[in-house]
């Protein structure tokens, strides 16, 4: 005999949760029976726990003295835990699932590559395709808006490095030659990596999450049933834009990185001639060219990443969020590794 | 009908995974009719819909539209060829959050015709007005209501006059005026343009007033999958339909006191 007391409700079941449910296990091989009389009021959450308790216990309980509108609720909790047993079947995770799900990532990334490529080699045929109002509009939005903030980090980082620099090299008198060493390290290294960083976490991002938001509305699919491939419409445009803008960017955080260094100089007592010479003696035209050639590069890679974390969004608006992580964490880690092979091209190369 | 059909689904089933949503499903639409798919929440009328325009690929069965395979080998090529003779509405309207509600009519007629830009607006500006959205050409998507969305989702699937129109839901959410006008239109351009219409949808008086067939998909037609299990006249399955469910749907009549 389990008796209940009081009001049956969503605020008072809690404390009794646990206890009841205990009790009833313990009573199962034996008879059991709810004593009901003192109970005032009961509600969905008490026939919830009387349910409960029911399923705990292995069988069907009498109940005594349940009024008679409880009696109806009583039995539509025991109609709805039996719906419920019916329908859990969540398999346990295995080792199969997860290479299972790597498979599916992989052929998505190389179909996207595949994708996109051919929509690149298709370009003349569906001119139409590549609106240039939004190729602008991208421009726009992913380079020329980002100006101020390439300029002032340039400005730090010429800044920083100078003067980090210049305190070890003072040992040696060899302070002059700060100005080349940032200059190097700028053009070759240093500008189109933080141009390709702030690219992925302004840009790459953005595409992530527009291309998602079309995804998770159903917009993708209005446009691949009209005939509109969704790589020319939204990805090639973005793709080219970023790959634009990129060189302008590293050249602006190049200068802008310069000035900062010779905000340096100009500290130490070096005039803006010998600061100028220095650079001009040091850094070659290649340098230069070679830096923007990988800042194009890796416009590319951040931009199509962003893209294609943007067609990979599942469902629902959360997985947008995903997509934009995504996006910023794929380009970052794919522009240093990209970086890594061109240090190695450049090398064997001997430029 | 003698005709032959313009779209053939041969017992076609989806699975994800190991959930399978329902299984040999069979049906023809005809040229001219207006053929409706209903059926409750969850039993895979938004799902056979996208089998129907090439959106997912069934796990069995074959489709044809226009008499062209669209699964199975070569079924690609196919709907690239009958992609511009079908027009479809999304549940949402799925309109390009970018642009206009005009700028969305008119991206078909851009892509697709040679129209200069005051004829893509003109033709796109009827489009609307035939929706009822005439006054809100300018407005974006963000700016207006579901409902307004999904008529001009409608507008933008007319946009090339396809002669074959699929419509998701496109009176849920409305109110019943705005609801009552679109049934209107969709039997006045059945009329006028001999367009075929194949709509999901779950409102009882839409289909009773549109419907020339129908079929009714249901969760638990097999033990572990959902499927068929009424086809025909809706008025013929209100009267003489002797499955509880379909019972149920059409006369408002539950197979038990605590419904499942």
């Amino acid at each position: 005999m389990l008796a209940f007391a009081g009001r049956l409700e969503a605020h008072a079941i809690g404390a009794m949760w646990r206890p009841a449910i205990h009790a009833a296990q313990h009573a199962r091989g034996h008879s059991l029976s709810f004593d009901l009389r003192n109970v005032t009021f009961c509600d969905v959450g008490g026939a919830s726990l009387l349910a409960a308790v029911e399923t705990a216990y292995g069988a069907p309980v009498e109940a005594v003295g349940l009024a008679e509108r409880a009696i109806g609720l009583l039995e539509r909790a025991r109609a709805a835990g039996k719906i419920e047993q019916r329908a859990t079947s969540i398999s346990p995770f295995t080792l199969r699932d997860v290479a299972a799900a790597a498979a599916r990532l992989l052929a998505f990334s190389v179909t996207f590559i595949g994708e996109t490529a051919v929509a690149f080699a298709e370009l003349p045929r569906h001119r139409r395709m590549l609106r240039v109002p939004d190729l602008l509009g991208y421009v726009d939005s992913a380079g020329i808006r980002s100006l101020p903030l390439v300029v002032l980090l340039g400005y730090l980082i010429g800044l920083i490095l100078a003067f980090q620099s210049a305190v070890p090299m003072r040992q040696f008198g060899a302070d002059i030659f700060v100005a080349s060493l940032v200059a190097i390290a700028l053009l070759r290294e240093l500008g189109p990596l933080l141009a390709a960083v702030i690219l992925a976490g302004r840009t790459g991002s953005a595409f992530a999450a527009e291309i998602g938001t079309m995804k998770v509305n159903e917009e993708i699919d209005a446009l691949t049933t009209m005939g509109l491939d969704p790589v020319t419409m939204l990805v090639l445009p973005r793709v080219i834009a970023a790959m634009c803008v990129m060189p302008v960017m590293t050249m602006t955080l190049d200068i802008a990185g310069l000035l900062g260094m010779a905000t340096v100089m100009r500290g130490f007592g070096y005039p803006f001639v010998a600061i100028a010479r220095q650079v001009q003696e040091w850094v070659t035209a290649g340098d230069l060219y070679g830096g923007l050639f990988k800042a194009v590069c890796f416009g590319l890679v951040v931009a199509a990443i962003g893209c294609r974390a943007g067609l990979g969004t599942g469902v629902g608006p959360r997985s947008v969020g995903l997509s934009a992580t995504s996006a910023v964490v794929g380009g970052i880690v794919a522009t240093i590794a990209v970086d890594g092979v061109f240090a190695l091209v450049f090398y064997r190369l001997h430029l | 009908m003698s005709e032959e059909p313009i779209i053939e689904v041969d017992h076609v089933a989806q699975r994800f995974g190991s959930r399978t949503i329902f299984r040999d499903v069979s049906l023809q639409v005809y040229p001219r009719e207006v053929f409706v798919i209903l059926g409750g929440s969850g039993c895979g009328k938004s799902t056979l819909m996208k089998q129907l325009i090439g959106l997912l690929v069934p796990s069995a069965g074959h489709i044809s539209l226009y008499g062209h395979a669209i699964t199975g080998p070569g079924g690609e090529a196919a709907l690239h060829t009958v992609q511009q003779r079908i027009g479809v509405m999304f549940q949402s309207g799925a309109l390009f959050g970018s642009m206009t509600l005009l700028e969305n009519v008119m991206l078909p007629l851009e892509m697709f015709t040679a129209l200069p830009p005051e004829g893509r607006e003109a033709v796109a500006r009827v489009k609307l007005g035939l929706v009822g959205l005439g006054d809100a050409a300018g407005l974006m998507p963000a700016e207006i209501s579901g409902g307004m969305a999904r008529r001009a989702g409608i507008a933008r699937a007319m946009a090339l006059d396809p002669p074959l129109l699929l419509l998701d839901e496109p009176s849920a959410g409305l109110d019943p005026i705005t609801s009552a006008g679109l049934d209107r239109l969709i039997l006045d351009l059945r009329q006028d343009l001999g367009a075929t219409f194949v709509v999901v949808t779950h409102e009882l008086a839409s289909i009773m007033a549109i419907a020339d067939r129908c079929v009714m998909l249901d969760r638990g037609a097999y033990p572990d999958a959902g499927g068929v299990i009424a086809e025909g006249k809706p008025r013929e399955l209100r009267e003489t339909s002797t499955h509880p469910i379909v019972r149920a749907f059409f006369r408002r009549e539950l197979p038990g006191a605590v419904a499942a």
